[in-house]
Order: C-alpha cells, then sequence, then structure tokens
C-alpha cells in the first residue's frame, strides 16, 4: 500500500504562499489553548524556542531533554553563524537570493515553498534573538555585523564570535525558562523519550526514561513535537555531541512515521583530523575560517616538507583553482569531497596523510594577527588546546567529518509527519535543506520552525481534530511502557561480553567507509549484509553494566546504539537505491568526467520516504515528487 | 604514558562515596581527559565492574555539561579550559590523579562524578531572561548597541553554566555565574526595562539554594573555563543594591518570585 505523501503545499505564487497559508490556518481561541497539553522532545533550538513560543501563546507544554540542562542541547555546540535576507551590507541580497542559495546548495533536492518560507522568516529570527538580548557582533556605529559563508556570494551571516549557536541557544532557554517561571512549561531534563504512543492512529504521547531513577513512565499530550536532532552519530566519530542519538525519530518511525533521505548526510570539510585510537568524537574548526583562510595541499604527492618550507609555486590551492568564483567558499559537500580526492593522490598532510592545510599566513600579513584574533580567537586557541600545534605560526590541518544530517523523519508544510498529531522541528525533520545543507542554515531552520512555524500550524492541527481525552491509565500507554520496559530487560540481561562501545566503533568505521563521502553500490551491498550481521552480534554480545532503576550510562548508550544499527541499514538502502549523485550523497557510478555530483533529473527528482514494515522485512518506498516551479533545475556549478 | 586514578565512587545520592584507585596504562598524550575514562571504562566494563559515571556531551568546550576536580582544582591545571579541553599531555608519566564531583552543598551528587546542577536553571528561572514575547520584536537594527557595549555582554554571555565556579569557591557561592547572566543582560539597551527586578530576582533565588555568599577569594575567576571576570560581581552587587533601594521595585520583584 502506498501512503499518499501530501505535502499541503499551498497555492498561489510561491511569495504569497506562506502569508495565505497563514491567512487559512485554523485558530484556537486563548480560553482553550490551555485545554491542550503539547509534548515538546528536545530543547536545543527547535525544541526551546517552540517551547516557549506555544507556551506563551497560552498552550501547557510540557518539554523534555535529556541533558542535567535543556541549555546543553547540541544547538550550543554550532559555531559560525545564522543566515537572514536582511541586507545590511547592501551587497544585493533578499529573500529570493537566500531561497535560491538554499534551494541551489542543496543541489535541488528540496521543497520549495519551505525553502521559501525559510528565507522569508529568516528576517523576523534575527529581530527576535536581538530582542532577547543575543549579542551579535557589531560595528562600531552600533549596527549588526555581518560574514560571508560558503555556497553565497553575500554576507548575510550574523554571527557571535564563534558562539553562535551557544548564544541563540541561550536566548532560546532564558525564554523557556521564562515560562518555566510562570508556570506554562513544566521542564523534564534528564529524561529521554523511548516511545511514542498512538491512540486511535494519532499521536498522543510518549514514554520515557528516567535517566536518574530508571523508571519508566508516560506522558499523554493532544500533540508531539519531536525536536531531537540529527543522526550524524550513527558514523560513531562525528562532531555532534556524545549524546545526540536518532532514538526518538527511530522509534516514531517504527510507529509510522516515514524516514525520508536518510542518505542525506553532511561531512562537513574542516574538522580537526583524528588523532589515534582513543578518539570519542571529532571537532569543528567554524566554515567562517575560510572566510580567511585559504585551503592547500602540496602539489607533489609524499612531499613531506614541513608547510613554511614549501614554496607557493608548490602548493596546489585546489579549491581557488577548481572553482575560482566560490574557492575557498565553495559548498561543504564539494569542498570535502577535494579534500578527500587529494589526499586520495597521496598529497594529504600530517600523520596518516589524511588531511590538508588551512593556512591563515596571508591574512595575517594583510590585515595583522589581532583583526584575525578578533575574528576567530577561540577557534585557534580550540585547535591549539587539541593538537598542541599553534595556528597563528603553521597553517591548521583539517579534514572533513560528519557533522549534519539532512534526512529525517518526513514533514508536510505545516511540519507533520505522517502520524496525525506528530511535528517534527530542525534537524530531526528532513525539509528544507535538501542534498546539502550550506553553512548558517541549521540554526536558521531550527528557529525558523519554533518561533514562527509551528506556534501557527500546530493550532490548525488542535482546531480541525476531534481529540477524545486520553489519559496514560489508557491500555496503549500501558502495552507500550511493557515493550520499552522490555527493551531495557533484554539490553540488561544479554550479559556478554563486548562492550557497547565497541559496537558502536565498528558500526561507524563499516558506516563511514561504506556510506561516507564516497559511495559504491558494491559497497553498499556489502554494507547490506554486514550491518544486520553486526545487529545480530550486538543483541547477543553486548554487556551493559549496572541495573536499570539507577543512572546507568552504559545501558543509555546502549538503547542509543540499538537503534543506530537499524537506521544504518536503512542508510545504506536509501543510498543504494538513489542512482545518482546529488549534494552530499555522492555515488561513485555517478559522477561527470572531472569527477562533479551527476544528477539524475529524470529518475531522482524526488524525496524518498520510507516506511517501517517491520522487523526483518524491507522496508517500503514512498516518493514525493519535487515540482520546481520557480527556478530552473540546473546543474549546480561553484566554478 | 602510565596513570594512577583515583576516582571518588558514589552508587547514589544516599550512598556513601570513597576514593577507590585505578590503574591505567596505555595512555596517549593526545587523548582528552575524558577519553582517558572512557578508557578506564572500557577497561572496568570488560573486568565486569561499573563504569565510572561522569557528565559529558559535546566534548569541545561549549556544552558546559563536563566538569570535575582534578587534583583539587575545578577542570584542571589547563587555563581556561573545560575537562573535555584537557588533554594528557598536561600529565606526566606516573602521576596519580584525583578526580572527584564537585562539591557543594546546592550541587547533589546523582553518582560518582554526576551532580546535579538544576539550581542553576531555578536561578535563571528568578529572572535571567528579557521578556520578549515571540514575534513582538523591532526591526533589529532600529535599536544601536555600542560596539565595546555588546563586546562586553558577549564576555559575561559566555558563560557555559558548568559549576566551576561553585565548586572553586570556599563558600560555594554562585556569584560569578549569576553576576555573568545579570551583566550579559544589564548590559544591553534592551535588558534595561527588567534590569533591576531581574538583579534582585536572581540575587534572592541564588541566596535561596543554599549557594554560599561571596567573600572575594576570586577563586571563581580562575577556575571558570571562559575567563569571566569578577569584575562582574561588582556590577551584580551594584545592581542589586540599586534595586533594592526602590521599594516599588523590590516589591514587584519579590511578587515575581
Amino acid at each position: 500500500m502506498t501512503i499518499p505523501l501530501d505535502a499541503k503545499v499551498p497555492a498561489g505564487p510561491l511569495a504569497e504562499k506562506w502569508d495565505r497559508h497563514r491567512g487559512a490556518l485554523r485558530l484556537v481561541n486563548p480560553a482553550n489553548k490551555r485545554k491542550h497539553v503539547i509534548l515538546v522532545v528536545g530543547s536545543g533550538l527547535a525544541g526551546a524556542s517552540a517551547a516557549a513560543s506555544l507556551s506563551e501563546l497560552g498552550y501547557r507544554v510540557k518539554c523534555f531533554c535529556f541533558q542535567d540542562s535543556p541549555r546543553r542541547a547540541h544547538s550550543i555546540a554550532a559555531q559560525g553563524g545564522i543566515n537572514a535576507a536582511k541586507n545590511y551590507q547592501g551587497d544585493g541580497d533578499s529573500i529570493w537570493r537566500l531561497f535560491y542559495d538554499t534551494i541551489k546548495g542543496g543541489d535541488f533536492r528540496a521543497r520549495e515553498a519551505n525553502v521559501y518560507r525559510l528565507a522569508q522568516v529568516s528576517v523576523e529570527i534575527i529581530d527576535q534573538c536581538v530582542a532577547q538580548g543575543v549579542p551579535f557582533a557589531r560595528e562600531y556605529g552600533g549596527l549588526l555585523a555581518n560574514r560571508s559563508f560558503g555556497g553565497a556570494q553575500v554576507s548575510r551571516t550574523f554571527y557571535a564570535r564563534g558562539q553562535t549557536g551557544q548564544q541563540l541557544l541561550i536566548g532560546a532557554y532564558q525564554a523557556l525558562e521564562k515560562e518555566v517561571a510562570r508556570g506554562g512549561v513544566e521542564m523534564f531534563p534528564r529524561t529521554e523519550m523511548l516511545d511514542l504512543v498512538l491512540v486511535d492512529g494519532r499521536a498522543r504521547g510518549i514514554v520515557v526514561r528516567d535517566l536518574v531513577t530508571g523508571a519508566v513512565t508516560s506522558h499523554a499530550g493532544d500533540a508531539v513535537v519531536l525536536a531531537t536532532g540529527g543522526y550524524a552519530n550513527v558514523f560513531y566519530l562525528s562532531t555532534t555531541a556524545k549524546g545526540s542519538n536518532v532514538t526518538a525519530t527511530w522509534r516514531a518511525h517504527r510507529r509510522g512515521a516515514l524516514f525520508a533521505n536518510p542518505c542525506y548526510t553532511q561531512i562537513h570539510p574542516t574538522c580537526i583530523p583524528v588523532s589515534g585510537d582513543h578518539q570519542s568524537k571529532l571537532t569543528l574548526m567554524s566554515e567562517s575560517l575560510r572566510n580567511d583562510g585559504r585551503v592547500w595541499v602540496p602539489k607533489r604527492a609524499g612531499d613531506a616538507r614541513p608547510p613554511h618550507e614549501i614554496p607557493d609555486a608548490e602548493r596546489d590551492y585546489y579549491l581557488e583553482r577548481k572553482y575560482p568564483s566560490f574557492g575557498n567558499l565553495s559548498p561543504r559537500d564539494i569542498a570535502s569531497r577535494a579534500a578527500k580526492e587529494v589526499c586520495d593522490e597521496g598529497r594529504g598532510v600530517g600523520p596518516g596523510g589524511r588531511g590538508v592545510y588551512l593556512d591563515f599566513r596571508d591574512a595575517i600579513q594583510r590585515l595583522g594577527e589581532p583583526a584575525i584574533a578578533e575574528r576567530y580567537g577561540n577557534l585557534f586557541e580550540m585547535y591549539q588546546r587539541i593538537t598542541d600545534e599553534n595556528p597563528y605560526r603553521a597553517p591548521m590541518r583539517i579534514y572533513p567529518a560528519p557533522h549534519y544530517t539532512m534526512g529525517g523523519l518526513w514533514v508536510d508544510y505545516n511540519l507533520m509527519g505522517t502520524i496525525p498529531g506528530l511535528h517534527v522541528l530542525g534537524e530531526a525533520n528532513f525539509s528544507d535543506h535538501g542534498a546539502n545543507r550550506l553553512g548558517a542554515s541549521a540554526l536558521m531552520q531550527g528557529l525558523a520552525d519554533g518561533y514562527f512555524v509551528i506556534p501557527l500550524t500546530i493550532g490548525d492541527y488542535l482546531a480541525s481534530s476531534k481529540l477524545a481525552p486520553v489519559g496514560t491509565d489508557h491500555a496503549e500507554f500501558r502495552r507500550v511502557e511493557a515493550e520499552v520496559q522490555g527493551r531495557v530487560n533484554r539490553l540488561l540481561g544479554t550479559r556478554g561480553t563486548r562492550s557497547v562501545d565497541s559496537f558502536h566503533k565498528a558500526l561507524g568505521h563499516l558506516m563511514w567507509e561504506r556510506c561516507g563521502m564516497a559511495r559504491s553500490p558494491g559497497g553498499l551491498r556489502e554494507a547490506l549484509v554486514e550491518i544486520p550481521t553486526l545487529r545480530e552480534q550486538f543483541w547477543a554480545e553486548v554487556r551493559v553494566p549496572g541495573t536499570g532503576e539507577a543512572f546507568n550510562q552504559s545501558l543509555e548508550r546502549a538503547g542509543r546504539v540499538a537503534d543506530f544499527l537499524e537506521l544504518a541499514e536503512l542508510m545504506c538502502r536509501d543510498a543504494l537505491h538513489r542512482e545518482e549523485s546529488c549534494g552530499g550523497h555522492f555515488r561513485t557510478d555517478h559522477q561527470t568526467g572531472d569527477g562533479e555530483a551527476k544528477r539524475d533529473d529524470e529518475r531522482f527528482c524526488y524525496v524518498a520516504a520510507w516506511e517501517w514494515t517491520g522487523e526483518g522485512a524491507e522496508p517500503q518506498l514512498h516518493r514525493e515528487p519535487l515540482a520546481f516551479e520557480n527556478v530552473h533545475l540546473a546543474t549546480r556549478s561553484y566554478k | 604514558m602510565k596513570l594512577t586514578v583515583r576516582v571518588w565512587r558514589q552508587a547514589g545520592p544516599q550512598a556513601a562515596g570513597r576514593l577507590v584507585d585505578y590503574e591505567v596504562p596505555d595512555v596517549s598524550p593526545d587523548a582528552s581527559f575524558l577519553e582517558m575514562l572512557d578508557g578506564l571504562n572500557e577497561r572496568l566494563t570488560a573486568a565486569g565492574e561499573e563504569p565510572v559515571a561522569f557528565d559529558h556531551d559535546c566534548r569541545e568546550g561549549i556544552c558546559g555539561a563536563c566538569g570535575v576536580m582534578i587534583n583539587g582544582v575545578a577542570h584542571g591545571p589547563g587555563r581556561a579550559t573545560t575537562t573535555c579541553q584537557l588533554h594528557m599531555r598536561s600529565f606526566r608519566d606516573g602521576d596519580l590523579v584525583t578526580v572527584e564531583p564537585w562539591r557543594a552543598r546546592a550541587f547533589p551528587v546523582v553518582r560518582d562524578l554526576v551532580v546535579d546542577r538544576a539550581a542553576l536553571d531555578r536561578v535563571v528561572q528568578a529572572g535571567g531572561f528579557i521578556s520578549a514575547r515571540t514575534g513582538s520584536a523591532p526591526e533589529a537594527n532600529s535599536v544601536l548597541v555600542p560596539k565595546p557595549d555588546a563586546d562586553l555582554a558577549f564576555d559575561a554571555a559566555a558563560c557555559i553554566g558548568c559549576g566551576a565556579c561553585v565548586a572553586a569557591c570556599p563558600n560555594a557561592s554562585a556569584s560569578l555565574f549569576t553576576a555573568a547572566k545579570i551583566a550579559h543582560l544589564g548590559l544591553l539597551p534592551q535588558g534595561q526595562p527588567e534590569r533591576h527586578r531581574r538583579a534582585l530576582g536572581m540575587v534572592e533565588r541564588m541566596d535561596l539554594e543554599s549557594f554560599g555568599g561571596c567573600t572575594w577569594f576570586g577563586e571563581c575567576q580562575e577556575a571558570c573555563p571562559k575567563g569571566i571576570s569578577i569584575d562582574f560581581i561588582t556590577r551584580m552587587n551594584r545592581d542589586y543594591l540599586r534595586a533594592a533601594a526602590q521599594p516599588a521595585q523590590a516589591e514587584a520583584a519579590a511578587g515575581a518570585i
């Protein structure tokens, strides 16, 4: 059976869709809003902004996060900035340009109407954040400053040194705490969602585990909002926080929510290279560094001289050479692949030859060290702390690493998934970035969804649905709770010999090799054999020490890794079915003569949304065709 | 290198705790302190023992989740460095490294090295925000902020809420944390309408949460991984006194708590 994927894109000209839609959405009157309980899972930019805004409107909100405080959600680690079409620089920016850059950056695999709305709303986000006291960088006249990011030829990125995500999140967190104090939001930290509960086919609640006591309990509501981030930790080594996981969205998927484009993952070009087997995660060096840093490798393979001894004539500034119009600010997927290519040619630098230089020599000569320190001081310090090398003196060494996932639960224009009442925001959904996300667009999307879209669209759902009162004493809650408890018991009861981390590392290695920066049909087919084998081993051999009735971090990780082991298979299946290269999905059998991604718009201009059909059964593919009515489907070129 | 790690083990909030010694061979100098603990935990798991619980998440020094006392120093020997950004090259082969949780009455131990820092969230709830309802904001550039003010506000806003300032303070005071928030918002034009109310509310909440008072030891500033200055505490005290001297403000704030 094919589920009809109705994206509910409003009629009318692109620029008027959102305004017309807002005018047509049904409303819930203020007195009735407080009768509705909304469960928001996740407290990052999307979750915190949604929870705060919904509470301000009068809804009763319960917000859940696995961290000890909502302020620690992984949005906090975003460094470089947030895009907005303010055109404060007068350099020709506009809503249309931000829309077009984002569609093109996503390699024409995103929904036009969603992306246009994102560009429209971007302007309001900056206003909102400034009003909350977000200390954005400013010019001496007191106006807001901007910088440039990849995939754009205008300066539209707003930033707060190298800590933009932190400052935006603290803004949203403070709005959230304001509502907690007012009584509109009840906050549940150290609480992890382990399943979704459906009653009469609608999302009506969640089952959670209290990470301190281990108690498994339920919460009922009229709508569920998942803002639980991405799944880059399927690769084990990524720039994502250690706790970030796919469990909430994966469990919703198993309950009927379609998972869209799981193979669209972003490998960020500028991360600190792996230093050894002890490595637990990778650290990003913000894309903003590419405003002033120049990327190069030696022209000659095996050139082992230290960088300062290699004269300019013997350096290959390969991004400037290959993509002269965008140069060092080429989009992430392109810059990552180019780095892999030069390393594959034996021209990589540093231990193991998996690295390229990001060199500030010329910028320091041009602007002076203090100017560079003002722009990037904290990033330089972080680099030095990790590598013990001084980037003011020697170029940084960088290499691509998993950073973001464009895929996620399928949502319509109202951000509702295929389960009525289940809404998905931010990185957890698939909607706005197509096959590749541009820098400084994740923060924009998270806040757009949370502050400006969901507060309006959720009212339409509530006003147009007949929702019978449901409490956690309903039989369905009992049933799902028992399933969750059974799963916890099974993890603890296996009592094998291998640690959770050893499985996670094995899975990560496998995914990086088979479904990372370059994907071949042969490799993907092998992965589809290897992953189920690893999963079987996991359930037979995993050792989870401790009990379920206490704070148990091994148990937390075990549950997350078990879900990654299922997701990984779907990623490979999606990557194998998509016989084209687009954005972050690069198929070695679909490239142009000069090694660029080769799209196949005839066959693959659609969103691949996968349906769970049961353990061991093949998932069912559903397609949402992508119609490009306003932009011309062009070959993406940054040359 | 080879280390002896002496770790605080405590099974739960009510359980008695004790220091236990573990030998950790083959520590890479390039590993972070938390990666060293990961290695220890892999060993403990293999040996059938329970691993050491510790909070961590981003491992990039920004989320504020991690933080332990290392040889009696909050976040260890690195200046302006979180525990996750501390690397083992800061230690020598054969060292004995003592690892304990934050010690403060306001931060009860959850397990081993994990403490409950919810008191900090409650201090923020008492006024650490600017009330700007979503959708009500004026055009961003309609309010100019002099760059020095914006920069200073940023210096205060850099706080990651890790709690090292509390752990380092002999009084277990949360003054640096609270002052940083009061300064961040109070330095900006947007934060002026609630400035006094905020100072009163946050300071009074801090006292209610069994944090100690500030007596100018200055340990907080030394321990702060973001290098936040105790000058902000002076600013907080000034804002608090000014607000307390205005009975109407004080009453309004008391009503809000």
